[in-house]
């Protein structure tokens, strides 16, 4: 951990920082001058950049570091001269746009400093900017903040000239619930069409018309010109109906240099000056991408993107960027709680108290678990902790609790998976990073979308694919529009069939098989699996293999913020912290000796799974529950029934949840945004963050060390400094590690007539608690469609655009079908929409045998027939203000 | 003091000998320095002859000249004597004709306060709910007059001229939490022909025309619009007719009276 120094004994951090870049050595220069100083640059460095490098600031708007040049707006002209053919220094007859123009050598360039005629220029452009730009100011959201209003100031005049009537435009535009458009402010800089183009691949808004009518506008066929045919991506259509809905559509409100772009849910709320703002990282991906949280009197009103060039360059998706309501939700747990029996022995109402009553109540309970007729304490820790909460978890089971019955999965996980997490990612951290990934030649996916469930990452995927540098590769059921704008090949696998796929990558193999191959054998290439492989006996097996014999590196990535971090802490059954095998004597003995007691629990652990099975059978006498929602496991009702029938349970929660709702003692913890601690990105990057908000609140970790104390034993875990000093302390391991997975591939199931193969993945955004309190970001999220082959509807009786009901014995999914282009046999569901949880409803994962029915036709045939119509639902109370507008222009 | 100074630095004073504080800061040094021995003289000019006979009684020319000239002294709180036109008083939110409010939550006022004394939050108006011409509007507008300094920079950044400023000056008050204003107490009252908010806008018209001052008044629709939201809003002209009156003070200035008139009582004043 670079937080602190190490104390004393020089050891490896257990989570090591990443070693700050290498400085590129440029191999080719140009010297040149600005303003009469002199500077040598890379050959192709832009004047603009040049300039900055200096400390000349040049008036911009399009102008983007991460942008391909554009010129659009004209603000940034300079005087350029240049030597000619003859070598003789001569001017350019007209001022140049210094962020188009690269430097050569021996040019002269003059800024509006030393140049009148560029001040003219610039003054001339400001102008003319300026001539549509509405009075806005005082109700715009960027007011305060705006590159306009500021380089208005600088380099504009102090009086206007034109007395004409400018143009409006009825305002403002929804371009989706979240972004709302208001095209009179545009000064078409164009910063969002690139963005959306270049970065994100999803054509959302485009220049439209000419003259003096050009402005943005939502990809609108009849305005186009080419109505009745759809452009690029299968129909994923947002929930108003649209369809192109964009999970990275929030950079553009950030990039956009005016308030032309502004956010639902930050319009009106607040001025720049009244924010407070503390960087920050992202809760809501294993990215860790960094962000800014802008707050005020103790309330986040919104989050920006951080510029971080090592992880998410200056973007976020939306879901880092909106979802953060869930963090001040009205059903936060404010005091602890105490479950009073009643005298019938039944469960009581919770009942607030004092935090010595509850830790005195939670640690009577765990005492009883653990005295001599107790049957022991399971500990759920779940996925989203930071780094130190995860590791107070874990010392916590081993040390106070005794046992190895600690585990942070809440999701499908499987013995393989384990294993796999043991030998090849615990303790390996910083092997594959983002960086290795855009420059590797070929990237596989394995149960990985890096789109839904990646975020950010996807955006780096996709700048290297853009540069010609990567192929992406993807052993999944179905091109999904991600994979489409990532240019990748489909290597199709019916769920269950990926190891099967996975060996038959070979040298020589036949088409796409053959070229992954070739691509994985290339030096730097990189195979991503997603914690979806767990649902796949084998697949993880066949992923070392296939690793091994094509010689690419292997990188795991879990969707959940917490989940690398709380493997490096220690919080699963096998695992002690850095990776240490549970089974290990010597590792044991190691840890023991840093946490001051005699000997650690020597049996390896229950998984969550087989926790709840003992839980729900009476074998288990108590559970420490985190941030855990029982729907996000394998068999969500296995995990209610276990939460039921524990004798005593403890919950460690930032909100009222289906846990709280059956614990006996409810200890409240702060989320994120109240608490300082570290995330591990999946490439065991640390990712340290400050407290941003002041509260009364505790960390998990602090919790933990005072439950500790009700017990009677001390953890040590004070504050964060403890904790780091503690894992400086301990160290990375080099020891032995735990064997690698060898497991054989389940035979596919047999699948009877009106049957399918489920293939399920997370969308971005979904009904999941941390996005709770958004109606803005929900309306953006994409409707849910069952999608199937053409034989596979043909064959269940089922069209495009019918309703079709996934059943299991457990319960029933209804969704409109989705044609399309996939293995037969089977049928793709989102994870997660709202209304429509696969795990909860089906109580089924991929892989599993559904049944399909044809329930008529569906209500909304527009999901299917691609039919730009208004916005529908929810979505359209939230705006509904907004709406009226445009539903005037059209 | 300066008697006994002089006295100590008086040629040929003897020290009071050890012991005693006065000598241990001379020794120090730096405290105590030494006198020019010379004795005092007036700078000003000694006075001869008759004018020297009459300076005692010119010492009283100023207080027999004041005799003759008006009092300026104010009978506060007796007599409540009008200020200036352009007396800076406490604030006042300012409405259009119609009623609809002229602040739209911008938060100039609030970024020009020196004092940070002004809190101010923006919302959207919409549909159901509009309080001002135009898309944004004050949902939360607080003057905190412990801090305000009355410099008046906020007035001059209305850009709606929404916020101005009274000649009314008495604002003191019994409690801290009252002297924090709220909109409601700010606002200006509803003249006759206004109706309270929120209501829509003036059919047909934007806020560039409410701005223009092209907004004379109340129209039937908004009176319609009312009737049918608010049917006991007392501002209606119907509700008017019958006599229904208007509270012309917010909650916390109503607040801060009570306060005040109980412990004139519990004082026993009248």
């Amino acid at each position: 951990m670079t937080i602190t120094t190490p104390r004393g004994t020089q050891t490896t951090p257990l989570v090591p920082a990443a070693p700050p870049p290498a400085p590129a050595e440029p191999s080719d220069t140009v010297t040149f001058s600005v303003d009469g100083i002199e500077t040598t640059v890379p050959k192709g460095t832009l004047v603009i950049r040049a300039a900055e490098e200096l400390g000349i600031q040049i008036p911009r708007f399009c102008d983007h570091p991460l942008l391909a040049p554009a010129g659009a707006c004209r603000q940034c002209l300079v005087e350029v001269w240049a030597p000619g053919r003859d070598g003789n220094l001569a001017k350019m007859p007209k001022p140049q746009a210094s962020c188009t123009l690269q430097a050569t050598p021996g040019m002269q360039v003059k800024t509006q400093h030393t140049s009148p005629e560029a001040d003219k220029a610039q003054h001339g452009v400001m102008e003319l900017l300026l001539i549509n730009h509405p009075l806005d100011c005082p109700v715009c959201d960027k007011g305060g903040e705006c590159p306009l209003q500021n380089q208005a100031m600088s380099n504009g005049r102090a009086a206007t000239r034109f007395v004409d009537v400018k143009r409006t435009f009825p305002k403002p535009i929804a371009v989706s619930t979240q972004v709302l458009l208001d095209r009179e402010r545009c000064v078409l800089c164009q910063r969002c069409t690139r963005f959306s183009e270049e970065i994100a691949g999803d054509v959302w808004i485009d220049l439209q018309k000419r003259g003096a009518q050009q402005q943005i506008g939502t990809f609108d066929t009849e305005v186009l010109g080419f109505a009745g045919d759809v452009p690029v991506g299968a129909s994923t259509l947002d929930t108003s109906g649209r369809p192109f809905a964009s999970y990275f559509s929030g950079n553009t409100v950030q990039i956009c240099p005016v308030g032309a772009l502004t956010s639902a849910a930050y319009r009106f709320r607040s001025r720049p000056f009244d924010l407070v703002s503390v960087p920050s990282i992202a809760e809501h991906d294993a990215n860790g991408s960094a962000i800014r949280v802008d707050h005020r009197r103790g309330v986040v009103l919104r989050r920006l993107a951080g510029d971080d060039p090592a992880v998410n360059q200056e973007w976020i998706s939306d879901k880092d960027r909106f979802a953060f309501h869930w963090q001040s939700a009205p059903d936060r747990v404010t005091t602890p709680l105490v479950r009073r029996r009643l005298p019938d022995g039944t469960r009581g109402e919770l009942e607030p108290c004092s935090w010595t009553e509850a830790l005195d109540t939670a640690a009577a309970g765990l005492q009883a678990a653990l005295g001599a007729d107790g049957s022991g304490v399971g500990v759920l820790p779940g996925g989203r902790l930071t780094l130190e909460d995860a590791y107070a978890y874990a010392k916590l089971a081993r040390v106070v609790l005794g046992t190895n019955d600690v585990d942070h999965r809440a999701r499908p996980h499987s013995a393989e998976e384990t294993a796999f997490l043991g030998h090849h990612v615990a303790g390996r951290t910083l092997q594959v990073t983002f960086g290795d990934l855009v420059a590797a030649p070929g990237v596989l996916c394995v149960a990985y979308e890096p789109e839904e469930e990646g975020g950010i990452l996807f955006l780096r995927l996709r700048s290297s694919v853009v540069a010609g540098r990567t192929r992406v590769f993807s052993v999944a059921a179905l091109a999904s529009r991600g994979l489409e704008r990532l240019d990748g090949t489909l290597l199709a696998a019916a769920p269950g069939t990926e190891p099967e796929v996975l060996d038959a990558i070979a040298a020589g193999a036949r088409d796409a098989l053959g070229e992954t191959a070739e691509a994985l054998a290339a030096d730097g290439a990189v195979i991503l699996v997603g914690e979806r492989a767990a649902t796949v006996p084998g697949a993880l097996t066949a992923v070392l293999r296939l690793a091994e014999r094509t010689g690419a590196r292997v990188a795991w990535i879990p969707r959940r913020a917490g989940e690398r971090g709380a493997i490096e802490a220690g919080t699963l059954p096998t695992l002690l912290p850095g990776g240490r095998p549970v089974a290990d004597a010597s590792a044991r003995v190691d840890l023991a000796a840093v946490w001051g007691v005699d000997d650690l629990p020597a049996t390896p652990g229950r998984s969550a799974d087989e926790i709840l099975a003992a839980a729900a059978d009476g074998r288990l006498g108590a559970l420490v529950v985190g941030g855990v929602d029982p729907a996000d496991h394998a068999d969500p009702a296995l995990a209610r029934a276990a939460l039921d029938a524990v004798p005593f349970l403890v919950s460690l929660e930032v909100r009222r949840s289906e846990v709280t709702d059956r614990a006996d003692v409810v200890l409240p913890v702060a989320p994120p945004v109240e608490k300082p601690g570290t995330f591990v990105t999946w490439e065991g990057r640390p990712r340290p963050f400050a407290q941003a908000l002041t509260t009364t609140q505790l960390s998990d970790f602090r919790v933990l060390d005072r439950l500790a104390d009700a017990l009677g034993a001390d953890l040590g875990l004070r504050s964060v400094a403890d904790v780091h000093g503690e894992l400086d302390q301990l160290g990375g391991w080099d020891g032995v590690r735990v064997d690698a997975p060898s497991t054989a591939p389940a035979e596919p199931p047999a699948v009877p007539p009106g049957h399918a193969v489920l293939a399920t993945w997370h969308q971005l955004l979904d009904a999941g608690r941390l996005q709770d309190g958004e109606p803005y970001l929900a309306g953006t999220a994409k409707r849910s469609v069952a999608r199937m082959s053409a034989a596979t509807a043909a064959a269940a009786g089922l069209a495009d655009g019918d309703e079709v009901a996934v059943s299991t014995d457990r319960g029933t999914v209804t969704a409109p079908v989705q044609v399309t282009d996939m293995a037969d046999h089977v049928v793709w569901l989102p994870t997660n929409p709202r209304g429509g949880a696969v795990r909860d409803l089906l109580g089924a994962v991929g892989g599993t045998v559904v049944r399909l029915e044809r329930v008529g036709r569906s209500d909304h045939p527009e999901v299917t027939a691609h039919a730009a119509s208004g916005l529908t639902g929810e979505a359209a109370e939230a705006v509904a203000g907004v709406r009226v507008d445009e539903e005037e222009r059209a | 003091m300066a008697e006994q100074r002089k006295k100590k630095a008086a040629p040929g004073a003897v020290r009071p000998a050890g012991g005693d504080a006065q000598v241990q800061r001379t020794a120090r040094g730096g405290g105590e320095v030494d006198r020019p021995t010379e004795g005092y003289e007036s700078l000003i000019e000694k006075r001869s002859g008759l004018s020297e006979l009459l300076a005692p009684v010119a010492g009283f020319g100023v207080t027999f000249a004041n005799m003759f000239k008006p009092t300026v002294t104010e009978q506060y709180p007796r007599e409540q004597v009008p200020t200036k036109p352009r007396y800076h008083g406490r604030h006042q939110l300012n409405r259009y004709p119609d009623g609809l409010e002229k602040c739209i939550g911008c938060e100039l006022c609030a970024w020009a306060c020196p004092a940070d004394a002004i809190y101010v939050e923006g919302g959207d108006n919409t549909p159901e709910a509009q309080f001002s011409p135009g898309e944004r509007y004050g949902r939360v507008y607080q003057i905190n007059y412990l801090r305000c300094i009355f410099c008046g920079l906020c007035i001059e950044a209305c850009p709606t001229r929404a916020l101005t400023m009274t000649n009314e000056y008495e604002l003191a008050g019994p409690t801290r939490p009252g002297m924090i204003w709220e909109k409601q107490d700010l606002l200006a009252p509803l003249r006759s022909g206004q109706l309270a908010t929120p209501h829509p806008m003036v059919e047909g018209t934007t806020d560039t025309d409410y701005y223009r001052g092209e907004v004379t008044g109340v129209t039937d629709d908004q009176v319609a619009w009312v009737a049918e939201h608010r049917p006991d809003d007392p501002t209606l002209p119907e509700n008017a007719a019958k006599g229904a009156t208007v509270p012309d003070l917010g909650e916390t200035r109503l607040a801060q009276r009570a306060i005040t008139a109980a412990a004139h009582r519990q004082g026993g004043a009248r």
